[in-house]
């Protein structure tokens, strides 16, 4: 079992996303996290779904969402050079003792403080899995009250240039 | 020319060159009814929509064109979703028409509204909800492309009430353009030569047939690549008729009942050419064990087809016509240089030695009727020349097993997903078809009571379709693994209790016969198969008869419970 972020391409038609989670749904893929966003092109949606399996599993799924009609283009991220982000939103208790350290954790990770109340700061960060998984793991100690996650984007990676 | 969205969808049919669909009215549609009588299509009036949409499946597989169906919205709609789905599984063009509430009120709990392009999305290749007389030529232009083009199967065309009312200039496009459909067709001409390749070197080559052949249209070339490479063939239940059913080479159906010739040659072959057939698990039996000595090439359409089931070492994604033909192309020229028939001469000595020492076979006996014998009298009695529908149990097996077919498109049967109920209507379908043919439903007397209602349809449609049930007062084939498998606990599956099926016919109009001895079932059938109207034969058979041979669930192909 392993995750494989899939990058799929698909037309914006009425519909369109509940056949592409109802073939997951339908088949008994797991989907660990989707996401959805119009593209440059008119009537075009991109979505970066991240799902679980071995991989004839994911064998099958990347057949069976170029076999839907609406769908343009499939591409498993996985094997490809790319980038992937998530922004995460976290709620964590921060009386006045703890605020200082939190703050500085804020500060080494490079993420935001974008709201703060008496007794709780809310935190964005935007960053590939490891880096929000790390962020996450030193937080937990001051307790997070809530957390929301976009799952990932993703997009291959340009051709580099050797400098 | 300005025309409603009603009567766009007719003239779009007879564009398409829709000559006739099977349909049931209502509120939603009542629109598309006021124009039926102006269009050059002919509409059949079901009983239930499930008819409706059999029969629309039916005609599809006896014709190879797309089948039609239209119902109201609502309960209409749900009636056809058993249809849809056993279209779905057997990959059959469809294409199905259904009215919705108007759209102001769609997504309002309206009377009669049912979100059908959800509930459909599971089992249709496609589906539309037209939320705009512009898109609607259009649309269907493409519903009927997408039913038959790449894997065929059924595509539903949602139709607002307010949507048929609009009024726009019609023109109907002349091709489809859509840049995310693109059904791989043509194949790759070096795993064509890598096939030729492994079937030169093969020894035991076996190939094994599916309904791709025969959806595909390639029963020739599938008969010439067997007969002049002298590789024997074993086909899936929905493949029967692409290769002849009475050619020595053929070995039956393979799989839980298939012939102990078919399944001992899938365990020995070291090549296995499988052609539009998906390795369905009624098929493989347990999947570690099948075909364990082979490579493996896989002809399908479909690429999802292709190492879902079983691990594949050649995949060749095709349509099947074009690539037996590309193989045809490939291997005629060594005809004369290359003695196929020597080469795989012991192979098919052993193959056909398996067929002789385990034919299909019963004990057969005067005191009671068996329903193998049935069978075998209706093919002797039609000599192959019959289209057979039937419906789902010991019924469709023993339909499958007893009787030749050796013309595609011959055998109309559930096989995907097993709907009993299936077969009376889609038999009612194909004779629409067909009218001059003899068109015969082999049913069981649990599955004939599915959708028995268009007894009326084909009685006022002058269809005279025959219905031989083989009636063993019981759901046999439920019973049978109840008898092999749960002791004899025989919960639920007697049917003794059941209408006079001779009364029933005739109370609708039709003639009905009983047979209760077996020196009358052949003089029974041939003046049944006489009548020129439909016709219900019940047939009183042995109650406990078992098909065999059987692999049980979950078991190798070759530890088969025989006769
Ligand atoms: C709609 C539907 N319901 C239930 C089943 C399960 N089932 C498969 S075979 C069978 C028995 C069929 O009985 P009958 O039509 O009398 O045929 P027989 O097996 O006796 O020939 C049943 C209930 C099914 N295939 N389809």
């Amino acid at each position: 079992m392993s995750k494989h972020t899939l990058s799929v391409m698909v037309e914006n038609e009425p519909g369109v996303l509940s056949r592409v989670a109802g073939l997951f749904s339908g088949r008994g893929f797991n989907i660990y996290s989707l996401n959805v966003g119009p593209t440059l092109e008119k009537g075009v949606s991109l979505m970066t779904i991240v799902a679980e399996g071995d991989d004839s599993i994911v064998e099958q799924i990347v057949k069976q969402l170029r076999k839907l009609v609406p769908t343009i283009k499939v591409k498993d991220l996985t094997e490809l050079s790319s980038v992937e982000r998530e922004m995460v939103l976290l709620k964590v208790n921060a009386e006045d003792s703890k605020r200082a350290e939190i703050l500085r954790i804020v500060d080494i990770f490079r993420c935001k403080v974008v709201d703060v109340s008496p007794d709780e700061v809310t935190i964005e960060i935007t960053g590939d899995q490891g880096k929000i998984n790390a962020l996450i793991n030193l937080l937990t100690r001051f307790g997070i009250k809530e957390i929301a996650r976009t799952g990932n984007v993703a997009l291959r990676r340009s051709m580099q240039l050797d400098l | 020319m300005k025309l409603t969205g009603a009567q766009i969808l007719l003239k779009c049919l007879e564009e398409e060159g829709v000559d006739v669909m099977f349909g049931f009215p209502g509120g939603a549609v009542i629109d598309i009814y006021d124009e039926i009588p102006k269009s050059s299509v002919e509409h059949i009036l079901v009983r239930h929509e499930q008819g409706a949409i059999h029969a629309a499946d039916g005609y599809a597989r006896a014709t190879g064109k797309v089948g039609v169906c239209l119902v109201t919205s609502g309960p209409g709609a749900t009636n056809t979703v058993t249809g849809i789905a056993t279209a779905y599984a057997d990959s059959i063009p469809v294409v199905i028409f259904t009215g919705q509430v108007p759209r102001p009120l769609i997504g309002n709990d309206a009377f009669q509204e049912v979100d059908i392009v959800g509930i459909t999305r599971p089992c249709t290749k496609h589906n539309y909800l037209v939320q705009d007389i512009e898109d609607l030529a259009g649309t269907i232009k493409q519903a009927f492309y997408l039913a038959r083009s790449g894997r065929p199967g059924p595509v539903l065309v949602d139709l607002p009430k307010d949507v048929q009312n609009q009024i726009t200039e019609f023109s109907y496009p002349d091709k489809v353009e859509m840049r995310s459909y693109k059904p791989t067709k043509k194949p790759h001409i070096g795993q064509i030569r890598k096939v030729v390749k492994l079937l030169k070197q093969a020894k035991k080559p076996l190939i094994y047939s599916g309904g791709g052949v025969i959806t595909s249209g390639s029963h020739e070339e599938l008969t010439w690549l067997g007969q002049k490479l002298s590789i024997p063939v074993t086909s899936t239940l929905m493949g029967l008729g692409a290769f002849p059913g009475d050619d020595e080479l053929f070995l039956g159906m393979l799989g839980m009942h298939g012939t102990y010739a078919a399944n001992m040659a899938v365990n020995n072959c070291d090549l296995l050419l499988a052609v539009g057939a998906r390795f369905d698990d009624r098929v493989t039996g347990k999947i570690d064990t099948f075909a364990p000595n082979a490579t493996i090439v896989h002809i399908d359409v479909d690429p999802t087809s292709i190492q879902k089931n079983v691990s594949v070492h050649v995949p060749l994604v095709a349509d099947c016509k074009s690539a037996l033909a590309a193989l045809k192309k490939e291997t005629k020229g060594t005809l004369d240089e290359y003695d196929w028939a020597s080469d795989h001469g012991d192979w098919v000595k052993q193959v056909q030695e398996w067929s002789n020492t385990h034919p299909l076979t019963y004990k057969d006996d005067d005191k009671t009727i068996k329903p193998q014998y049935v069978v075998e009298k209706i093919y002797e009695i039609t000599k192959g020349d019959a289209i057979i529908a039937t419906e789902v149990g010991q019924n469709q097996m023993w339909a499958a097993q007893f009787y030749k077919y050796t013309k595609p498109n011959t055998l109309l049967t559930s096989g995907g997903l097993g709907t009993m109920g299936y077969g009376f209507p889609a038999a009612m379908g194909a004779q629409k078809a067909f009218p001059d043919k003899l068109v015969i439903d082999i049913a069981g007397d649990g599955s004939i009571q599915m959708c028995i209602q268009e007894m009326m349809t084909v009685v006022c449609n002058k269809l005279p379709v025959k219905i031989v049930i083989l009636n063993n007062g019981y759901l046999g084939m439920v019973r049978q693994w109840q008898e092999l498998f749960y002791e004899k606990n025989y919960c639920a599956t007697c049917m003794d209790a059941q209408p006079d099926f001779v009364k029933l016919a005739e109370a609708y109009g039709a003639a009905g016969f009983r047979v209760t001895e077996k020196k009358d079932v052949e003089s029974t059938l041939r003046e049944a198969f006489a009548v020129d109207k439909p016709v219900i034969v019940d047939i009183r058979v042995e109650r406990e008869e078992n098909v065999y041979p059987m692999v049980p669930a979950g078991a190798s192909l070759t530890e088969m419970l025989l006769v």
